[in-house]
């Protein structure tokens, strides 16, 4: 099979959030729940239950209270924004509320929510301490440069167990946040060229000229 | 929908169905329709997805973005409350530990059951579904033919409302004319996998579904469904002049406020309110069916009233089980009497026997040619467009692919609404990519992923099955059922000719395709968790052999029906909301037909 660009796609990675508009393919994103288990007995306590109310634009805090403290903020705010910067397009992920969502996501009573605070608070404490060491100032009080310097040690992928692999996979876990937090906002749906979510009169399938550009007019069929 | 309470039954009834959804729901709908005096019991909540749709909210207004948690399975804005993987108060358990060996139980406890969050996909079993040992020795025929399930599926699309076309491909029955409504325009992502599939002999072709892209024909459908009774005709056009055409917008498995998809909720209920001949009773749970000592027959239901915990009987002529095939196996098996004193409908001993579920299997993958879209909106009908059938008849009579049945094939991709968590990412090689470089990747790369979901036959076997747990419980004291799980090599080969299939395919449209999964027992999805439980209560020509006739009334107690999956005995690659619907519509008219005649 021919690889066109230099491409990484884990397993189960392509899968999940590009299907969620597909009612059809709606079980294809589900997580393997309960791998050898007995199946679980009822909810997570303390979650939003199972009934919850869904109209109710909701705000992070209402179900669970959040953890981060003040420094926890200015850290997981400076690394947000180096993960996802403000350009032409957009403002930076901290500007947007991500900084919010991560908090929330880390303080929630979920199972997998509480694997990924583990690896979250771990990190921000080496991230902290490896600064000092290196720079003599905590994350969200280095330098820009210090600050990139500190993510090119965490960027590289490290095997668990290898002097860099909590790090790194702590990076990536957060780079999962951060994109999540920020691409589902508006600023970051728009950002992306999405475009849908309104109510139309016509569903004219793509535009004409993309069909054409990738050679497919001849498969509108109906 | 204002609903009865307790202290407000009018029984005895002419019929009591258990269970709001596909099944429940058109029986109901027919019965009620046709001036039968019905109660629906419910084990969950009134639901109503008028007023509870999150139609338009984004992931931002919800907690965790929207992801799927133990609370909601399917993410935060999933139509299904009160239900999912696990229900509070209501366990069931697995004999084996290893996950291969477990069957995973997804219930909805909501008044519409699961056709609340349902992908509406509705296809047609073909001629080779109702005979499939006839046609290679394995599992069991059905006692009865398309032929005899045709006219109901034809009513059954009149009424929820189908999009599709006609393409007259083998054992993919095409409606009559004048019955679907008009597909909606492929995707990009469609039009090339329509293209490239080509290159590879795998047709694709306009997907049914259960979605309005245009309001329903309520001038003359209603005659064609109801000839001879003007208030059903009355009631029905009124009811589909208040259902909506979509507006291409909002995910379907949020259910849909103007009405415009198929839940029970929003279809069958609401004309069947309207005709003042059904009750419908929230929170309760049915424990048992009760029998008459002497005859066999059935006198009426006992049930739960969850919010007291007290238990409760009524009465009726008739009793019509749609509970979902394994909650309908456990009420029967919990049925039990002195003339029935292994359940009800078990003096075959095969009441939870032969469950099936569909096999099940992903691979997706990165298409280049899909990068660096113009922003356009794919929201669509809220879900797939396009889909495979099944085309390898002819290679699997040559005896060229390795095992029988066959698996029809969903795609999924594009340029969806970003909810849950986000995990699609080209990394640059060997790290985790960040900065300027990663926004500019996101807008590259968003659209350009695209997958295939393989849906195949499984085929019955013996190791599949539920019983009653011989020593857990639920909350009101009633047994809960264990399960028995095993794929047999038959779904084991399926499963890598999809994965062989589909990275064919994504290599065919110039992809790259994720890592497959090696192991097949680890490529197809756990048992149950495609959510198209059957089987069970297999109906069948001999009482020895099965547990309905060809009516799906048992042949234990001639007033007692099934009108979900539980009968039956084989599951097309075909998913089977629409054949339990047409089953239950045909079982419903059996019913009228037999209370006129006296025999019931």
């Amino acid at each position: 099979m021919s690889t066109p660009v230099p491409a990484r796609i884990d397993r189960r990675v392509a899968i999940k959030w590009m299907l969620s508009a597909g009612a059809g393919a709606l079980v294809v994103g589900l997580p393997r729940l309960g791998a050898g288990a007995a199946p679980a007995q009822g909810p997570a306590p303390a979650g939003y239950g199972v009934d919850p109310q869904l109209l109710a634009p909701h705000q992070a805090g209402d179900y669970w209270p959040l953890t981060f403290t003040d420094a926890l903020r200015r850290q997981a705010a400076a690394l947000c924004d180096i993960i996802l910067p403000a350009d032409e397009h957009s403002p930076s992920a901290s500007a947007v509320g991500v900084v919010d969502f991560i908090d929330e996501w880390v303080s929630a009573p979920y199972p997998a929510c509480a694997a990924d605070a583990k690896v979250v608070l771990a990190g921000f404490i080496w991230l902290d301490a490896e600064s000092v060491k290196r720079f003599g100032a905590p994350f969200a009080d280095a330098s820009a440069a210090q600050k990139l310097a500190l993510c090119e040690v965490m960027a590289p992928e490290a095997p668990a167990g290898s002097p860099l692999g909590e790090a790194s996979a702590f990076f990536r876990r957060f780079r999962n946040l951060t994109a999540t937090g920020f691409y589902t906002t508006p600023v970051g749906m728009k950002d992306l060229g999405y475009v849908g979510n309104v109510p139309l009169a016509r569903f004219d399938g793509p535009p004409a000229d993309l069909v054409e550009k990738l050679g497919l007019t001849g498969e509108v069929a109906w | 929908m204002a609903l009865v309470t307790i202290d407000s039954l009018r029984g005895p009834y002419d019929a009591i169905v258990i269970g709001s959804g596909a099944g429940g729901g058109q029986a109901a709908y027919t019965l009620t329709m046709d001036g039968a005096r019905v109660l629906l019991l419910e084990a969950g909540r009134n639901y109503d997805p008028r007023t509870e749709t999150p139609m338009f909210n984004t992931a931002e207004q919800a907690p965790l973005r929207g992801s799927a948690t133990p609370d909601k399975n399917f993410g935060f804005y999933d139509a299904t409350v009160d239900g999912g993987w696990s229900v509070p108060g209501e366990p069931y358990t697995n004999a084996e530990g290893a996950e291969e060996r477990q069957f995973k139980w997804w219930r909805a406890r909501m008044l519409g059951g699961r056709t609340n969050h349902w992908g509406r996909i509705s296809l047609r079993n073909g001629p080779y579904d109702f005979r499939p040992r006839g046609r290679d020795g394995l599992g069991f025929d059905w006692p009865i033919s398309y032929e005899d399930v045709a006219p109901y599926y034809d009513k059954v699309e009149m009424l929820i409302g189908v999009h599709g076309t006609h393409e007259g491909m083998e054992n993919t029955p095409d409606s009559p004319e004048g019955i679907l409504l008009p597909p909606p325009k492929a995707r990009i992502g469609e039009l090339l996998a329509r293209q490239r599939g080509r290159g590879i002999g795998v047709p694709v072709i306009p997907v049914h579904r259960a979605v309005l892209t245009r309001p329903l024909d309520w001038v003359s459908l209603p005659a064609r469904l109801h000839p001879g009774n003007p208030k059903a005709q009355r009631i029905l056009a009124e009811d589909m002049q208040n259902r909506a055409a979509c507006f291409w917008a909002t995910d379907c498995g949020r259910g849909c406020a103007i009405r415009a998809n198929y839940q029970s909720t929003t279809v069958h209920l609401p004309p069947a309110m309207a005709t003042g001949n059904l009750d419908i009773l929230a929170h309760a749970m049915a424990r048992e069916i009760t029998v008459d000592p002497l005859s066999g027959k059935a006198t009426g239901v006992a049930f739960i009233d969850k919010v007291s915990g007290m238990e409760h009987r009524v009465g009726a002529r008739v009793v019509i089980l749609a509970a979902s095939a394994a909650e309908t196996a456990r009420i029967l098996l919990n049925s039990k009497s002195r003339l029935f004193p292994s359940g009800l409908g078990n003096s075959s001993g095969l009441v939870g026997k032969y469950i099936m579920d569909t096999v099940g299997a992903d691979v997706g993958g990165q298409i280049p040619l899909l990068e660096n879209q113009p922003p356009h909106n794919e929201d669509g009908a809220g879900g797939l467009h396009v889909y495979t059938p099944w085309w390898l008849y002819k290679e699997q009579a040559a005896g060229k692919l390795g095992f029988p049945r066959g698996y029809h094939v969903e795609f999924g991709g594009g340029r969806s609404m970003p909810v849950g968590f986000m995990r699609d990412f080209v990394e640059p090689e060997g790290r985790v990519g960040y900065g300027a470089r990663l926004k500019e990747d996101a807008r590259r790369y968003y659209g350009s992923f695209f997958g295939f979901t393989g849906r195949g036959e499984m085929i019955p076997n013996e190791d599949c099955y539920c019983e009653l747990d011989p020593k857990v419980v639920d909350t009101w004291g009633i047994p809960v059922l264990r399960f028995h799980w095993k794929w047999s090599e038959h779904e084991l080969r399926q499963v890598a000719h999809m994965q062989r299939t589909f990275s064919d395919w994504i290599s065919a449209m110039g992809g790259t395709c994720e890592p497959l999964e090696k192991e097949p027992l680890r490529a197809i999805r756990q048992g149950g968790s495609i959510i198209h439980e059957v089987g069970g209560a297999l109906m069948g020509d001999k009482p020895s052999q099965s547990v309905t006739n060809c009516w799906s009334q048992t042949w234990d107690s001639k007033n007692v029906f099934i009108a979900d999956g539980a009968v039956f005995p084989s599951n097309a690659d075909k998913n089977p909301t629409l054949t339990i619907m047409a089953l239950a519509w045909r079982t419903a008219d059996r019913i009228l037909d037999q209370m006129r005649k006296g025999n019931l």
